[in-house]
This record gives C-alpha cells, sequence and structure tokens, in this order.
C-alpha cells in the first residue's frame, strides 16, 4: 500500500464516520406543493412527502435538516453544495441523471391532464390542439408539454404548479399538465370544482422517468447508499404505507 | 360591535385570514417582514462599507482601482437586479465551498440571511459608491485640508471630519437606498428565500386569497417605507445641524 | 479624440488584455453548444423585451405628465390622489405589484361570470396586458414625482410673459410649460429608462417570455446554470449602453438655457 492510497483510504474513513453524525441538508422546494409539502399557517412544512424524509432519515440514521431553496434553482443548489439531497418530488429522468444522481424511487404517479369540466378533450396532443396548456417550470411535465404539444397548443410556464391551478380556476389556461396526485388534491379542493382530471397523459418513460427519487451529488455515494438504505426500510416495514394511508386512498408506490 | 361592524362590511374571512394566531397567516407575514429588514439591514451595512471603501477608491486611489471601481458600479448599474441575485447566489456560494475545500476546510454552511446580505450588500455597494462618493466631494475642501494641516492622522479625519461633514450632503441619497434595500428583499423571494413576499405567495397559494395577501404585504411594506421616510427625516436633520440650509445656500 | 487616446494608458491596455482574457477563457472552457438551439428564442424575446420596455415607457410618461401636475399646481382633490399613487408605487416592491395585479385580480375573475363574456376576456387571459399595465404604472409613478419638481422649477416669469401676450392657457401649457419641464427632466430620463429596463425581467413571474425567461427556460431544460445568466448580463450592459447613448444623443440636440 503506497502513503497515497492509506491518506485517501483514511479520508475515506473519515468522511464515512462523519456523515452519520453530520446533518444533512435536504432540500425541499420553497413554493408549496400540496399534498406532498407546503407550510402551515404556523410556519411549519407538513405533507406526505415532509413525513416520507423524517421517516427515512430516521431509519437511514441521518440527522437531517429541511432546507427550503426555489424550485427553478434547485439542481444549482445541489451542485453548488447549498443542500445535500433533494427531496422535492423530483422524478429520475435522463436528462437529470447527466447531472446528479439518484436514489432508488419512493414514489411514482402518472401525470394528467386537467382541464375545465365543459371542455371535451382527452390527454392526447390532438384534442389538446389550439389549447393553451400551463405546466411548472422546470419539471417533467414541462419538458413533456414541450415536446408533444409544442406547435399544437400554446404552452406557458408557471414557476409554480399552484400559480398554474390558480390561473385554471381564473380560465386564463384551458388546461395544465401535472402529477396525477397532486391534481387529485386540487380537483377536491374548493377552487378545483371548475376542473376535472381528463386523463393520463401517453407515458414517455425517457422524458417522464421513473417515479419520484432523492437526488444527490454526483459521486456522493455514502449519502446515496444511506438514503437507498432508508427508503428500503420504509418500504418493508410498512411504515411507507401507513403514511400513505393517512392521505391517499391508494398505493402511490409502483414497482 | 366591531364584529357586526365587520360583518357588514363582509370582512370577517380578511380578519380571519390575517389573523396573527394559526389558521390565521398573519404570524407568518410578520415572520417574513422581520427575515426581510434583517436582510435590508444588514445589506444595507455592507453596502455602506463597500460604499465607503468604494468612494474613496474613486477619489483617492491609484488608476487601476479607480477603473477597476468603475467597472463594478457600472456593471451593477446596468445588469437587473434579478439576475445579479442569481449570478451573486450561485456563483458567491459555489466559489466559497470551492476554496474552502482547495484549502483543506470542509463545506462552509452559508444561511439564506447571510447569503441574502451578501447578494443585495454587492449590489447597494455599487449604488453608495456613488452616492459616498459625490457627498465627499461636497464637503468643503478647507476642511480636510485644516484636519491635515493639524496633524490628523488619515482615519481620525475619517472618522472625525469627512463622515460627520459628508454626513448632510449623504443623507438622501442613502435613504433613497435603504428604501431600495427594503424593496429589493422581494427578490430573494425567486431564490427561495423565505422573506415577507415568499411568505405572502406561500400564505395566499394555500388559501387562495391572492388578493387579501398581496393588500397586506403591500401595506407592510408600505408602513415600512413611510417609517423609514420619518426616521431618516430626523437624521437628515440632526446632520445638517449648524450646516446653512440648502435653500439659503443656493440662493 | 482624447476619448479614445485615454483608453491607450498603459494600464487600461493591461485592462483590456485581462478582459479579453476573460471572455477567450469564457468562449472556450464554457459551454455553448446549446446556444444555436435557442437562439430563434432568445431573439424572439429580446424583441419582446425591447418593445415592453419602450411601450411601458412611453405610456408611463405620458401618465407622469398629469401626476406631475396635480402635484405641482393641481387643487387638493386632485394632488392629494396623485400624491398617494407615487407614494404606493414607490413604497411597495414592484414584484408584488405584478403579482397583486395578475394573480390578484385573477382570482376575482370566477366570482364575475359576466367577465369571460365580455369582449376584453381575450386579452383578460393573456399575461403581457398585467405586464405592461404593471410596469406601465411603475413608471408613470416614478416620473410623476420627476415631474412634479420639474414643473415647479419652470420659471414662473415666463408663464407670466405668455399670459400677458395673451396666450391661451391651453397653448401656454402646450407651447411654453411642458417643453421646458420635459427639458428640466431630461437629464434623469435615460437613469429612469435603464432602471425600468432592470425591472423587466420581473414580468417573467406571470410567465411572459421575455429574454430573461428565455435564460430560465435553458436552464430548466440543459441543467447549464452560469452561461446563460453571463450572457444575460451582456445583453442587459449592451441594452443599458444604447439607452445611454440615446439619451446622451436627445440631451446634446436640446439646446441648454445656461449654456447662453
Amino acid at each position: 500500500m503506497t502513503l497515497k492510497s492509506i491518506l485517501t483510504a483514511t479520508t475515506l474513513a473519515s468522511l464515512g464516520t462523519g456523515l452519520a453524525a453530520q446533518e444533512v441538508k435536504i432540500g425541499i422546494a420553497a413554493e408549496p406543493y400540496p399534498p406532498f409539502a407546503s407550510l402551515d399557517s404556523s410556519g411549519t412544512w407538513v405533507g406526505w412527502e415532509i413525513e416520507v424524509i423524517d421517516a427515512v432519515c430516521a431509519a437511514a440514521g441521518l440527522d437531517c435538516v429541511l432546507t427550503p431553496v426555489a424550485w427553478d434553482g434547485i439542481i444549482p443548489s445541489l451542485t453548488g453544495q447549498q443542500i445535500d439531497a433533494i427531496m422535492a418530488s423530483m422524478s429520475i429522468t435522463e436528462d437529470r441523471l447527466k447531472t446528479i444522481d439518484f436514489s432508488d424511487p419512493y414514489y411514482n404517479t402518472p401525470a394528467v391532464i386537467v382541464a375545465d369540466k365543459a371542455l371535451d378533450i382527452d390527454a392526447s396532443p390532438e384534442s389538446l390542439a389550439g389549447k393553451v396548456i400551463g405546466v411548472q417550470a422546470s419539471t417533467i411535465h414541462q419538458s413533456y408539454a414541450q415536446a408533444y404539444f409544442t406547435g399544437a397548443a400554446e404552452i406557458r410556464i408557471y414557476q409554480t404548479q399552484d400559480e398554474a391551478n390558480q390561473d385554471l380556476f381564473a380560465g386564463r389556461i384551458d388546461a395544465t399538465q401535472a402529477d396525477s396526485i397532486a391534481m387529485a388534491d386540487f380537483v377536491a379542493s374548493d377552487a378545483g370544482q371548475c376542473c376535472e382530471i381528463k386523463g393520463n397523459v401517453a407515458n414517455d418513460e425517457s422524458i417522464l422517468g421513473r417515479g419520484v427519487g432523492a437526488g444527490v451529488r454526483k459521486g456522493d455515494d455514502a449519502l446515496r447508499a444511506a438514503l437507498n438504505k432508508g427508503i428500503a426500510t420504509i418500504l418493508a416495514d410498512g411504515t411507507h404505507e401507513a403514511i400513505t394511508a393517512r392521505y391517499f386512498d391508494t398505493s402511490i408506490y409502483a414497482e | 360591535m366591531v364584529e357586526a361592524l365587520l360583518d357588514t362590511l363582509g370582512l370577517t374571512k380578511t380578519v380571519e385570514l390575517l389573523s396573527l394566531q394559526p389558521p390565521g397567516w398573519g404570524g407568518n407575514l410578520l415572520r417574513g417582514l422581520a427575515n426581510s429588514l434583517q436582510i435590508a439591514f444588514g445589506a444595507f451595512g455592507f453596502g455602506l462599507l463597500i460604499g465607503l471603501g468604494g468612494a474613496y477608491g474613486k477619489l483617492y486611489g491609484g488608476p487601476i482601482l479607480r477603473d477597476l471601481l468603475t467597472i463594478y458600479t457600472t456593471v451593477i448599474r446596468a445588469v437587473p437586479e434579478l439576475v445579479l441575485i442569481l449570478i451573486l447566489y450561485y456563483v458567491g456560494t459555489d466559489l466559497i465551498n470551492q476554496a474552502a475545500s482547495a484549502m483543506g476546510y470542509g463545506r462552509v454552511e452559508i444561511s439564506g440571511v447571510a447569503a441574502g446580505i451578501w447578494v443585495l450588500g454587492v449590489v447597494q455597494g455599487a449604488y453608495a459608491t456613488e452616492v459616498l462618493r459625490g457627498a465627499i466631494q461636497a464637503i468643503p475642501s478647507g476642511q480636510l485640508e485644516a484636519a491635515r494641516a493639524f496633524g490628523m492622522p488619515p482615519l481620525m479625519t475619517l472618522r472625525r471630519v469627512t463622515i460627520p461633514a459628508m454626513m448632510g450632503f449623504a443623507t438622501p441619497g442613502l435613504a433613497n437606498l435603504w428604501l431600495i434595500a427594503t424593496k429589493d428583499t422581494a427578490l430573494l423571494a425567486i431564490v427561495g428565500f423565505s422573506e415577507l413576499t415568499l411568505e405572502t405567495r406561500q400564505a395566499a397559494a394555500s388559501t387562495r386569497a391572492y388578493f387579501t395577501f398581496f393588500l397586506a404585504a403591500g401595506a407592510l411594506y408600505l408602513i415600512v417605507t413611510l417609517f423609514s421616510g420619518v426616521i431618516f427625516g430626523r437624521i437628515e436633520k440632526w446632520a445638517r445641524r449648524g450646516q446653512p440650509s440648502l435653500r439659503e445656500g443656493n440662493g | 479624440m482624447t476619448g479614445w487616446r485615454a483608453l491607450l494608458l498603459p494600464h487600461r491596455l493591461l485592462l483590456m488584455a485581462l478582459f479579453a482574457g476573460f471572455v477567450i477563457w469564457c468562449a472556450l472552457s464554457l459551454r455553448w453548444d446549446w446556444l444555436p438551439d435557442y437562439l430563434p428564442l432568445a431573439v424572439e424575446g429580446l424583441w419582446r423585451t425591447i418593445w415592453i420596455l419602450a411601450v411601458t415607457c412611453i405610456l408611463g410618461f405620458l401618465l407622469a405628465i398629469p401626476l406631475g401636475l396635480a402635484q405641482a399646481v393641481g387643487p387638493w382633490y386632485l394632488a392629494a390622489p396623485a400624491r398617494a399613487f407615487c407614494t404606493i408605487i414607490r413604497g411597495t416592491p414592484l414584484l408584488l405589484q405584478i403579482w397583486l395585479l395578475y394573480y390578484g385580480f385573477g382570482s376575482l375573475f370566477p366570482q364575475f361570470p359576466w367577465i369571460r363574456a365580455s369582449e376584453l376576456w381575450p386579452y383578460l387571459r393573456q399575461a403581457w396586458p398585467y405586464a405592461v399595465l404593471a410596469l406601465t404604472l411603475s413608471y408613470a409613478g416614478y416620473e410623476g414625482e420627476v415631474m412634479r419638481g420639474a414643473f415647479s422649477s419652470v420659471n414662473k416669469g415666463q408663464l407670466e410673459a405668455a399670459r400677458a401676450f395673451g396666450m391661451p392657457r391651453r397653448m401656454i401649457f402646450r407651447r411654453v410649460w411642458l417643453p421646458q419641464a420635459i427639458r428640466n427632466v431630461l437629464p434623469t430620463l435615460g437613469g429612469e429608462t435603464i432602471l425600468q429596463l432592470k425591472a423587466t425581467p420581473l414580468v417573467a413571474t406571470i410567465t411572459v417570455i421575455e429574454i430573461y425567461a428565455v435564460s430560465s427556460r435553458v436552464r430548466a431544460d440543459t441543467f447549464i446554470v452560469y452561461e446563460p445568466l453571463l450572457l444575460l448580463a451582456l445583453v442587459y450592459m449592451i441594452i443599458a449602453g444604447i439607452i445611454a447613448l440615446i439619451f446622451g444623443r436627445i440631451e446634446s440636440r436640446v439646446p441648454n438655457r445656461r449654456q447662453g
């Protein structure tokens, strides 16, 4: 063993032991994304994903701190080391994997089109022709809409899904594409009475990805392994299911 | 009595939404306001320090320093604050972390408030440089020469002569800068800082009462502005004590 | 030609060489392969930034004239609302004003179904009318304050002279008072217009796709952070430079009384 490799080994070891004690900054989107993560009126973050973060961290033995950052800049915040992991309903996609790594998925839901009840459309590009579609910036839905609806429909890009929902409610856009669970929550709310889910968009795994995972910096394998262990544990011991049951009627984890 | 009045005006719901106790969101707004003010104070102070250094550099520095400062103030004043905030936020924290890891330290913890102060402070510094430079130039040169003639060391001259003498000239410009600082904190909502505008946005999105909350936040900013106006008016009066009023001076 | 010779001082040459080195380093070691793909979008965004800037500055200035006049010489029932308007616009963040106009009013639409049936609805659905309105009001608020000073500082003797010659009031305003007030504010207009330019990226938050929104889209699509932002800063600097040049030109053409 050369001196250099010994040095590297000891540094790695110290990093490894340091990980458990050092606090891990979990980046969440600063904009509300109910029912997964939103700020309540007493100033605390609540939602399905917040509970899952707590459970995963507890199972992995990590000392986690929630750090809200702007969704639009959440990947630069990760690579710029302001946060250590992203757990903000971020889908694992080919494009993102070029920049960051992901843990195993912890939920997986289809993307849907939501529109005014009076509008007779489905989720196909043909029926959306000539319509105005709102999507949230830097999401798989933006990429999907740009890939499939460009030319046929006008695409408006919002900073938060809530603002797109708000404009759907106000009638400024005809439809929005978003996650099925978040949208089920919206159409069940007072403002969502205007609208209904028109159907799932045709799946394209290269854009829509294979479920939501925790994003980590490339090469941060220790943290990725720890998060994977935590996710596997809560999936196996029923914690994941218990949290889901408190929020939703159906399972939102599919292999 | 009060309730009946609110009821007839249809404001009961508004009062509920803005109440300081949960389920009202008033507490969140005030917390956001406190953060905004903290960042604005810090950025204003940091900007003043940069501005003082910058003004001295522009007035008495060598040719290279002067050119560099000119580039700094020109660039900052031509590029939108929003773009500067994004560049300084991402690049700044990234560079600090890279430097820290190159020197063998671990990651540097940069709190949101510190990053906000750094970002807005650099922007404020460019404007403060110009304001203070103008104010220092407005000091009658005889006063500085007299200080030098009495053998005052430069730092003492700065503390005892330059700063007190220029305060009167600089206050209106600085008051304006302070107002810009408080309003610019709203831009930090775009990078996800939990200051007043972001808290407002969260409250509005959660309750769908966009109108109510944006009006309420506007009122809070306006109160800060008006209150600051009064304070700076006092400061200016105090700073100008013993000086002839400008109106008389200009005829 | 002294302006050019000043650039040839040794330390300036050194600084320019360093700057050129920085530009070359940027060009070679940063990623620019996305640029061709987004060029058409960027041109479209740039065009939108420029017309929003031009339209809101002109409309805002036209609105600033009555605001300034009301504050300078108007009766109290005109002066007070004008002053309140300027105070509110100058005392609150523009971002909040934009959101209030767009999302605040938007949230009221569903309560009034007749709005959707009105002829204005196709415009109310778009984002740009709100952007133009918000930026116009903002420019009017800041410039209205400046115009107040400009109107009051016009020499009273000239107005009296015009009246003595029997000029009707409208003509006095159009031929004597307004031109001089505008000449008084001319030095500040360039600066105000650059401030307005710096305010335009805020409308990207209400889905208007101007040049800043294009750079955000590049960041979202490609995850490249610094390069679009650096280019964006350069674009704004160039526009600001052009604005300064244009207003400098205009100012030098207008005769200045004090030189006489």
